[in-house]
């Protein structure tokens, strides 16, 4: 069969099952007064359509920050509001001012969901697929195997299409980066990447591969002549596209400020219900959360975090090629995810989303097996999101065998929580392993055929 | 999980081609595939359907046998044969273990989520059948070597079949339970060609007494049957020789045609209730066509009828006066008079349908081609049922298409009608989906399956020129904006208040054209085909 055929049909598999999935209940549905991250989306839709930009970040008569406040960089601004623009022409009550809040219809439902297939399609769809058309190694059937596995992806379309969020343009963002970077095009991936920043902070997990790909790069180049010239005109694009998209903030220097305490909110703590990493785990043990003031738990996370980036860093630094960039990739936001400060669970998406981009044949297995991993995390969020019972489960019905048990199965009284601390800290021990493990690929370089490897 | 990833490893492991342990392994991945994906639509739109098998449910649960097909709070009342009744007695008590409340029989349009989700289960479940009855099919092909597993004919058709876009739509979002029946006739077709015709012919009468729809293709089943495995041996050159009769083979088809009856009706023959039972089997249903023209000759002739009177009015040749009353400006109607044209009766659809299939009959009974020439039959016969048939449901159209997906992996000219007219009655089901939610999952889903059977049957038959011709091509086309206009333009236009009905009209009868012209080329290649097979294969 021909390759557009095969191509055309793993979109449609990968565009149906999100569109079913989209058919499930979302985050906060029906569940007043704060309902979920639906909800949150919409009401940005509402601020940012409703209120001039400076109010947009800060804490006013009519932007209530505790509702929902934006916590997203101005390119999800923007975003709502074209969103919004649409919804006004649809149905301007979906974003009337205060009157909208909580706002639920099932014609509403279908106008959100289709602003993410939107996006899907336009982002995050064309850059798979150019992705493996271009960079997967092995014959046109493999790179339609690996596109139809990334398409199907179930924790984007679960996280994306059910809970609700936007993170398909981040990631496809960023995915056009590492494509702009592995096709030689080093300023169009550096503005990609730049506008998924932009998009969501959770991109910084992805920054330092990023920015020391390219210095390593131009250094290769000789920082006296090319490389110096190269540097510049890509720390040009970085800055200019940070100011068009920071533009309408840049006039009062309390905006700026302002919107960056709302994207990190050191004052939140260590971490926030169950999360697969570190120090929710440690915190089982030993209750650092209690134990240790809040700097000391900041300087912590920074160091440990530091400490666990910084090998493979320096490696990719010293060796800037597509594979280290790959494995980067994977080692830095796993170490985000593992030892940073207030992580989401729904973070460990930006670790497991490279992962299927180094399917080739020596790391199927581990691929295989992360999935296995990712699929108990999802498992996790699924039990988390459905305790009212929503049909969200039917994504996996053979796992639903083993939810059931954790849902249903009264935990011993003593232990109210064991079942969820239980997932996270096994999911916790295999991000651990994998992290240990993707170091030690990337900095040892075992044999690998010369076909595979790709050098810029 | 281990079976999740597993699924992943095959999947992978499929297209790659790799030398696998378990050369079957593909198929069970294309089920498991076919069955999360149902999963997935558990929560999307259901018909009224639903209701109906919730009511059975309930009434062959909570009431005595006697009481089954006289019981009549709800509307939709049992019309289906006792052995479909017995089936939904059967999954009565599973569903104890879901919502009992739903086995309640005053419960009227009773959809808790446990109820949802037992239902849409059950019919996933089901479908193991006809997992079983493809599989076995595949086994039924006369060449199934390909140079990689996509180019297999066996793959192919298990993919034509397992993901068939009406199955989907019909069974997983409107609900019905059409894959385990159609899992029973392709199970029995695929024992005629494995010359087990016993258990074919048991099959098959256990059919009938599921849904007595498929009664569209006994006749295909009662001559062939008679003339290829009751008259054992033929001449030479294919013609009957009649000394070969044997008087055994016929009577232990009848006795297990009879008994399966028997055991089927005989309980409500003992009651005395088999009036009652015929009489709720066939409805005396009202109206030459249903709500929604089924695309068949009727359509056409109903649209010919209105642009005569239209014609004619405007020529001052009719009285508009005289004419019936919603003639003008009725649209679909399921009492449609005829203004200009003759009314057709129940009688005339009969006496049609029956010259239609006359002739097919009649070649296999002149000239059997095998087991290939009984599959082209008897999708001759569903199709002509469906072209003259009275009260026809567009659904009915999946009867003609499933077998023939069987031909088209053979030959080049099946491959072609069936891409004719299987993209083209499945645009005809769009109108069942009516709702918005459900849009963007009918046009994927039917593009992911037009897409696989254009590319595929392609392929497949790659010497020897284009599958469609020119002409094809275009009429096919034509659905895109046929689907553009009636689903997206029409809606915003002022014509949406005064004329509702117009996008359903036309998608009947631009459908209506295309499944006529695939009649008439399978009927054309049947009456030409020439006997590649010296003896029939029954001996």
């Amino acid at each position: 069969m021909e390759n557009w055929s095969l191509f055309s049909l793993c979109v449609l598999l990968g565009l149906t099952s999100r569109w079913a999935v989209s058919f499930h209940s979302y985050s906060g549905a029906g569940k007043p007064p704060m309902f979920g991250d639906y909800e949150a989306q919409r009401h940005w839709q509402e601020v940012t359509y409703n209120l001039p930009v400076h109010e947009w970040y800060f804490n006013t008569t009519n932007n209530d920050l505790n509702y929902w406040g934006l916590d997203y960089p101005p390119l999800t601004a923007y975003h709502s509001l074209v969103c919004a623009y649409v919804a006004k022409l649809l149905n301007p009550e979906w974003v009337e001012l205060h009157a909208s809040r909580g706002y639920e219809s099932h014609s509403h439902k279908l106008f959100m969901r289709a602003t993410v297939l939107f996006t899907d399609i336009l982002i995050y769809i064309p850059a798979v697929l150019l992705y493996c058309f271009y960079f997967c190694d092995g014959s046109s059937k493999q790179k339609v195997a690996t596109a139809l596995c990334i398409l199907l992806y179930p924790g984007l379309i679960l996280i994306d299409y059910g809970h609700f969020q936007y993170n398909s343009v981040s990631l496809g963002l960023a995915l056009w980066g590492i494509l702009g970077l592995g096709l030689g095009w080093d300023l169009f991936g550096s503005l990609a990447f730049t506008l998924a920043l932009n998009y969501k902070q959770m991109e910084l997990y992805h920054s330092l591969p990023f920015f020391c790909y390219l210095l390593g790069k131009c250094i290769k180049q000789g920082l006296i002549g090319r490389g110096f010239f190269q540097l510049a005109k890509i720390s040009l694009t970085v800055l200019v596209t940070f100011a068009l998209c920071w533009m309408p903030f840049l006039s009062d220097p309390k905006q700026p400020l302002q919107v960056l305490h709302r994207l990190f909110p050191f004052g939140r703590g260590l971490f926030e219900d169950k999360v697969a990493n570190t120090w929710c785990s440690l915190n089982v043990l030993i209750k650092i959360k209690t134990l240790l003031s809040r700097e000391t738990q900041l300087f912590l996370s920074f160091a440990l975090t530091l400490l666990f980036i910084l090998p493979s860093s320096l490696k990719l630094l010293s060796k800037p090629n597509l594979w280290q960039f790959k494995l980067a990739l994977v080692n830095s936001s796993l170490a985000f995810f593992l030892f940073s400060f207030q992580v989401h669970e729904k973070s460990i998406l930006l670790a497991a989303f490279m992962l299927p981009l180094l399917v080739k044949d020596g790391l199927l297995l581990p691929y295989v097996v992360t999935s296995l991993a990712f699929l108990f995390l999802s498992l996790y969020l699924l039990s988390h999101l459905t305790r009212t019972n929503e049909p969200l489960f039917w994504y996996f019905p053979f796992l639903v065998i083993s939810v059931a048990t954790f849902v249903w199965l009264e935990p011993p009284a003593k232990f109210p929580d064991l079942f969820p601390v239980l997932v996270s800290i096994l999911s916790f021990l295999h991000f651990l392993g994998f992290i240990i493990y993707f170091n030690l690929v990337q900095l040892m370089e075992p044999q690998r055929k010369k076909s595979q490897k790709k050098t810029n | 999980m281990s079976a999740t990833s597993h699924l992943l490893k095959v999947v992978i492991q499929t297209v790659m081609a790799a030398p696998m342990t378990n050369d079957q392994s593909w198929f069970y991945a294309l089920a498991l595939g076919v069955s999360f994906l149902k999963c997935l639509l558990i929560n999307a739109y259901h018909s009224t359907d639903f209701e109906v098998h919730r009511n059975w449910l309930a009434l062959t649960h909570s009431l005595p046998v006697s009481q089954w097909y006289y019981e009549a709070t709800s509307e939709w009342t049992l019309d289906y044969p006792p052995l479909f009744a017995w089936f939904e007695y059967g999954l009565s008590h599973i569903a104890c273990f879901f919502d009992k409340e739903m086995l309640v029989v005053p419960n009227l349009n009773y959809a808790s989520p446990a109820t949802v989700l037992f239902q849409r289960l059950s019919v996933i479940v089901a479908d193991v059948v006809f997992f079983y009855a493809v599989k076995e099919c595949c086994k039924c092909l006369r060449e199934d070597k390909g140079k990689d597993l996509l180019g297999k004919p066996s793959f192919i058709l298990t993919v034509l079949l397992l993901w068939n876009f009406g199955l989907l739509i019909v069974d997983h979002i409107h609900f019905q339970y059409n894959g385990f029946l159609f899992g029973v006739l392709l199970l029995s077709i695929a024992r005629h060609c494995q010359n087990r015709h016993f258990e074919g012919a048991f099959l098959f009468s256990v059919l009938l007494n599921l849904k007595h729809i498929y009664l569209y293709i006994a006749p295909a089943y009662g001559i062939y049957l008679l003339r290829c495995f009751c008259f054992t041996q033929s001449n030479a050159d294919g013609s009957l020789q009649w000394r070969s009769f044997s008087v055994v083979r016929l009577v232990i088809l009848g006795t297990i045609v009879l008994s399966t009856f028997a055991v089927s009706f005989g309980p409500f023959i003992a009651l005395g209730q088999l009036p009652q039972v015929l009489s709720r089997l066939f409805p005396f249903k009202r109206g030459l066509c249903h709500a929604y023209w089924a695309p068949n000759i009727w359509a056409l002739y109903n649209i010919a009828d209105k642009a005569f009177s239209i014609l004619g009015v405007k020529f001052r040749l009719l009285d508009i006066n005289k004419l019936p009353k919603a003639s003008m400006t009725g649209g679909l109607v399921q009492e449609f008079q005829h203004s200009v044209l003759p009314s057709v009766s129940p009688l005339a659809t009969l006496v049609c349908t029956l010259l239609s299939i006359l002739p097919a009959l009649f070649k296999i009974w002149h000239r059997p081609n095998g087991a290939r020439g009984f599959l082209r039959c008897l999708v001759i016969c569903a199709l002509g049922s469906f072209m003259f048939g009275w009260h026809v449901h567009e659904k009915a159209i999946m009867m003609a298409i499933l077998p023939l997906s069987l031909l088209a992996v053979d030959s080049r000219k099946d491959a072609g009608i069936f891409l004719m007219l299987s993209v083209t009655s499945h645009y005809s089901l769009f109108p069942l989906l009516f709702t918005t939610q459900e849009l963007p999952i009918k046009i994927f889903l039917m593009l992911l399956f037009t897409i696989f059977s254009l590319a595929s049957l392609k392929t497949l038959f790659r010497k020897g020129g284009a599958l469609l011709n020119p002409l094809e091509v275009t009429y096919l086309l034509g659905l895109i904006p046929l689907e553009l206009i009636c689903e997206f333009v029409y809606p915003l236009t002022v014509w949406q208040k005064t004329f509702p009905f117009l996008p359903l009209m036309l998608t009947s009868v631009y459908c209506a054209l295309g499944v006529t012209y695939a009649f008439i080329r399978l009927y054309i290649s049947l009456l030409t085909c020439s006997d590649t097979t010296k003896k029939t294969k029954m001996q």
